[in-house]
């Protein structure tokens, strides 16, 4: 993949990241320089054994703890352990971090921290001249350079020199610095990350007492290799003090005026989304229950669930996709808040199982964790090709009300608007986040226990109809005028025993039908009910009120849209945003929102998909503009195309 | 049976509230008109359904009959229970799910043999090994009825069907072998106009902790009418069927004259004369055994074909851990551990900050 290299003054967020000399600053050793700056992107990148992920993840904490806002992009191969040093195992964590609220994890990063050559190389197209470059020389021999086609040593070849690098022996200093702790050569090796760690954190200035207590914790039954690791941490920091290749260190001070008062933690979208499930189990008062089948990028839920069985979850990891659907729909029937969690290719072995649900009208989360598809397609990248799939793949007309997650922490709230929607009008509905939600991450303020929504529903206890004869009879197909959901009878009410299906029912008795007009009725009634769920307006954000031209997006394209949005404003050019979390049914005003602009555009991670449903519905021509790399979009190439769009 | 007081609580269904007053079987009739073909073997079954169901004495609103699709899977429509008919072959996955969330419930799952063991054949094999608290009947008409007469998974090899006119390539399963071979801690077999038989069957099926399995020959006598005649017909079931009883020796005839013994030189099992010298040697029955070894060889007995040597009865019935029980019993141990979910300190978690106004 190759990336436009672009001056830092052009990266995300239309913010100058050269930083300015803060004379006050609190300097580490006392000599040192240190320069203020009010954000910076950092990619780690070394083999996928490296340990890059937990290096990020940690650098990530400390920013968090730190009160920085944040925003990150892990970026690893489907294997599990690639071949080490070729340039598909490559695994990278980029992190941006700022003193001022930001909305994706940037385009382009202003330091890059290479473990070994294929890192290097397999980064480098995306690092604009004049970045850093913390490189580990220890790997920069002729082996691993030749692996990944380099004929000449890119340290020595002067192919590096628009760049400001700093050649550090990682390899070599970790093993020095813990050559008392007795452990083998390969065994001290495996502790560079957190040297690199430790050298970044004196760069940045982050706290360590959250890594230390981490490691600490983390390697709890092996004393010896936590101690090793804290050492390595150390040693890097004391290293960045120490040597005179870093004369400079950096102070991004928290981002109090982007937070509103409250507690924070980090989040990534596949927790929160976990936590979201678990606290709408909480506020329905239903017991939760996830049938599911591991699947990346979803698995990450099945995990986190089936550790809150003390919440009375119940998470049954079943023999196959269908079966994970089957056993959450069985437990709906028994009156449980019912969950599957899948990415796309469990939701085309669901399908099926989804139109019974339709039919039966019993509430049901599908959580569609999306990935680069079809098939296999890439297990680990990120798209938004499963919007059409969501919205009609099955058979006959099966309405499903769809949800959109738009960062990571907005999982949280989307689930439980997912949970909403379908115990309110007993129906399955989709929740579709992606890879990029999923594993990325930022602050999220934690709700306060009355913030969340009363999700309490009432079981029907009772004969809900009388016949012409005044017998009293229960009709599990009567449904509510307002809502148009039938009511839901568990097993276990006595008086209301009754028999659902797949096959089409009567009108209010629930009877095999197979009637030409009761079909009709219902086949319209069902389709009424999915559209006449309650979803709230849309909201269009055009602070000068002068645009004439709408970006409008769905999903987890929200950081990088509204990024390219403030870009294009600061530039001097007036577009309006909006970003849609409903997507079926859409708003209401959406419509006449579409049609009060001269241009729409509408960015998305797959061929157009969203453009097709609005062209469809509304008429209107849409301005699709669309990628499918699995990476998220680039704040500076979307406001290119927003201003194309704007100048014609 | 009505005069009695102080009927033994049956394990499996401890959880199962019962019935305030006697049942009789009209209140497990639904107002459904059955349309199954007139002679089906279903109906039969179905009578008997009804009519075992007031002897459980639990109350009607905490059973569930849960089906998939086939002629057999309209069965739940004419219980007067809670009902699912869903969709082709996923029936043991969807019972699953409200057998594990629901302990007080009497779950059933009717199932034939191509939604059992052709396209939900993955369901049943694990739906057995995890030993959830279902109980499974397999109506098994070696045909495709509700499609129009197409062979099944379990139909006799060289079976001219519609889709096979120069007769079926198909090696067929044998569903007790299958069950055994999936862990199943109760496997049975019966016939379907063997009420007795059948009833005495899903008695002791309804009384086992865990999966149970039972293989019910039914007649469809549209599609493949008369298959299984040589277990019915009086003259040819006493050479052809072999009554399995536990602690009993096994064997059959007009005069009990055959019997099963192991073969010393193979280890496997064969039928013979029994004289009074071999007698001894008869296998005695036993369902509880900790190996499924004689279980199998038993299933192996009868001739594909012809059917001959078919055993019925119950071949496996053994105590194992039943799934969702040990999920609950993981639930309970987790609020022991960690005490009851606190919502508030869960999202939380253990590294937040705050920001004051």
């Amino acid at each position: 993949m190759t990336s436009k290299v672009s001056s830092p003054a052009e990266q995300a967020d239309s913010v100058d990241p050269r930083g300015e000399t803060a004379p006050g600053a609190d300097t580490p050793g006392g000599v040192k320089e240190v320069r203020r700056l009010d954000r910076v992107i950092i990619r780690f990148a070394g083999d996928s054994g490296d340990g890059m992920q937990l290096t990020g993840d940690r650098f990530t904490s400390e920013t968090a703890s730190f009160g920085n806002d944040l925003s990150t992009l892990p970026n690893f191969p489907a294997e599990i352990r690639a071949p080490a040093g070729t340039l598909p195992g490559v695994s990278s964590f980029q992190l941006h971090f700022a003193d001022h609220d930001i909305l994706t994890p940037g385009d382009a990063p202003n330091v890059l921290v290479a473990m070994n050559p294929a890192a290097l190389k397999a980064n480098l197209g995306d690092v604009p001249h004049g970045a850093e470059i913390i490189v580990n020389t220890d790997e920069f021999t002729k082996r691993p350079m030749a692996k990944v086609g380099y004929d000449s040593n890119p340290l020595e070849d002067g192919s590096l020199d628009a760049y400001n690098v700093h050649p550090v022996p990682l390899t070599t200093l970790t093993i020095e610095a813990l050559k008392e702790f007795g452990l083998s050569r390969k065994e001290a090796e495996r502790s560079k990350n957190m040297f690199a760690l430790g050298l970044l954190s004196w760069m940045y200035h982050r706290p360590t007492e959250g890594t230390e207590a981490f490691l600490r914790k983390k390697f709890a039954k092996k004393p010896q290799i936590a101690e090793a690791n804290v050492a390595a941490f150390r040693a890097g920091w004391n290293f960045g003090e120490t040597t005179e290749d870093f004369a400079v260190s950096y102070e991004v001070a928290p981002a109090t005026a982007a937070f509103p008062p409250g507690t924070y933690r980090n989040i990534s979208g596949n927790l929160a989304l976990s936590y979201g499930l678990v606290a709408a189990s909480h506020q329905a008062d239903l017991p939760l229950y996830l049938g599911s089948y591991p699947i990346t990028p979803a698995s990450d839920i099945l995990h986190e669930l089936s550790k809150h069985k003390n919440f009375g979850v119940r998470t049954f990891q079943a023999e196959d996709e269908i079966a994970g659907i089957g056993a959450a729909l069985g437990a709906a029937f028994g009156g449980a808040l019912a969950v599957t969690t899948t990415s796309g290719p469990g939701v085309a072995l669901k399908s099926e199982t989804i139109g019974l649900a339709v039919s039966l009208e019993l509430p049901l989360l599908i959580v569609d964790i999306q990935r680069g598809g079809p098939s296999t397609g890439l297990p680990t990248k990120t798209e938004q090709a499963d919007l059409l799939q969501a919205m009609y793949g099955r058979n006959g007309e099966a309405p499903v009300p769809i949800v959109a997650p738009r960062t990571p922490a907005d999982c949280f709230d989307a689930a439980l608007d997912a949970a909403r929607i379908a115990l309110t009008y007993r129906t399955p509905v989709f929740l579709l986040s992606d890879g990029y939600l999923a594993n990325g991450s930022e602050p999220w303020r934690v709700p306060e226990a009355d913030e969340l929504p009363d999700l309490r529903v009432q079981f029907a206890s009772g004969p809900n109809h009388e016949l012409a004869d005044g017998t009293e009879v229960f009709w599990p197909y009567k449904r509510d005028p307002q809502t148009l959901a039938r009511p839901w009878a568990v097993p276990g009410t006595p008086g209301l025993e009754h028999r659902i299906g797949g096959i089409e029912k009567q009108d209010g008795t629930g009877n095999i039908s197979y009637d030409p007009a009761n079909h009709d009725f219902m086949v319209r009634t069902r389709q009424a009910k999915v559209d006449g769920v309650a979803v709230p307006a849309l909201d269009i954000d055009d602070p000068s009120g002068e645009a004439r031209t709408l970006v409008l997006g769905w999903g987890s394209t929200y950081g990088p849209i509204t990024a390219a949005v403030r870009r294009v404003r600061t530039g001097g050019d007036h577009v309006a945003q909006a970003h849609l979390r409903h997507l079926n049914p859409f708003p209401a005003n959406l419509g006449e929102i579409l049609r009060r602009y001269d241009t729409v555009v509408v960015p998305e991670m797959n061929l157009g998909q969203l453009a097709t449903l609005l062209r469809a519905k509304y008429l209107i021509d849409i301005r699709s503009h669309t990628q499918v790399s699995g990476m998220p979009f680039k704040a500076e190439q979307l406001a290119d195309v927003l201003k194309e769009a704007i100048h014609g | 049976m009505a005069e009695t007081t102080t009927e033994p609580t049956i394990e499996a269904l401890s959880l199962v509230p019962k019935a305030e007053a006697l049942q009789s079987m009209k209140d497990f009739k639904s107002d459904q008109e059955v349309r199954w073909c007139p002679g089906c073997g279903d109906y039969a079954i179905l009578a008997a359904v009804q009519g075992f169901m007031p002897e459980l004495g639990l109350a009607k609103e905490n059973i569930v009959f849960v089906s998939g699709i086939g002629c057999s899977s309209r069965f739940p429509y004419y219980m007067n229970t809670y009902g699912m008919h869903s969709i082709h072959g996923r029936a043991p996955a969807i019972a699953t799910g409200l057998a594990s969330s629901r302990r007080d419930l009497s779950v059933w799952v009717v199932t034939g043999d191509g939604d059992a063991l052709s396209i939900g054949g993955n369901h049943l094999i694990h739906a057995l090994r995890r030993n959830v608290n279902l109980k499974i009947l397999l109506f098994n008409n070696r045909i495709y009825g509700l499609t129009k007469g197409q062979y099944s998974p379990t139909s006799e090899v060289g079976k001219v069907t519609k889709s096979t006119p120069m007769g079926s390539l198909d090696a067929p399963f044998n569903p007790v072998s299958l069950a055994l071979g999936a862990e199943a801690s109760f496997v049975a077999r019966t016939v379907d106009s063997d009420r007795k038989h059948l009833t005495e069957v899903l008695r002791q099926a309804a009384a086992h902790p865990g999966t149970a399995l039972v293989e019910i020959y039914q007649n469809c006598n549209i599609f493949n009418d008369g298959a299984f005649d040589v277990l019915k017909d009086k003259q040819q079931a006493q050479e052809a069927v072999i009554r399995l009883e536990h602690g009993q020796p096994i064997r059959f005839g007009a005069q009990s004259e055959k019997g099963v013994v192991r073969d010393r030189a193979t280890g496997d099992l064969k039928v013979v004369t029994v004289t009074a010298e071999n007698e001894a040697d008869v296998l005695v029955h036993d369902a509880h055994a900790a190996s499924p070894t004689t279980a199998f060889a038993l299933s192996r007995l009868a001739d594909p074909d012809t059917l001959h040597r078919t055993p019925i009865g119950v071949f496996r019935s053994i105590d194992r851990p039943v799934y969702d029980a040990q999920m609950s019993d993981q639930l309970e141990a987790a609020i022991e551990q960690k005490g009851k979910g606190d919502l508030a300190a869960l999202l939380a978690g253990n590294d937040t900050w705050t920001v004051v106004g």
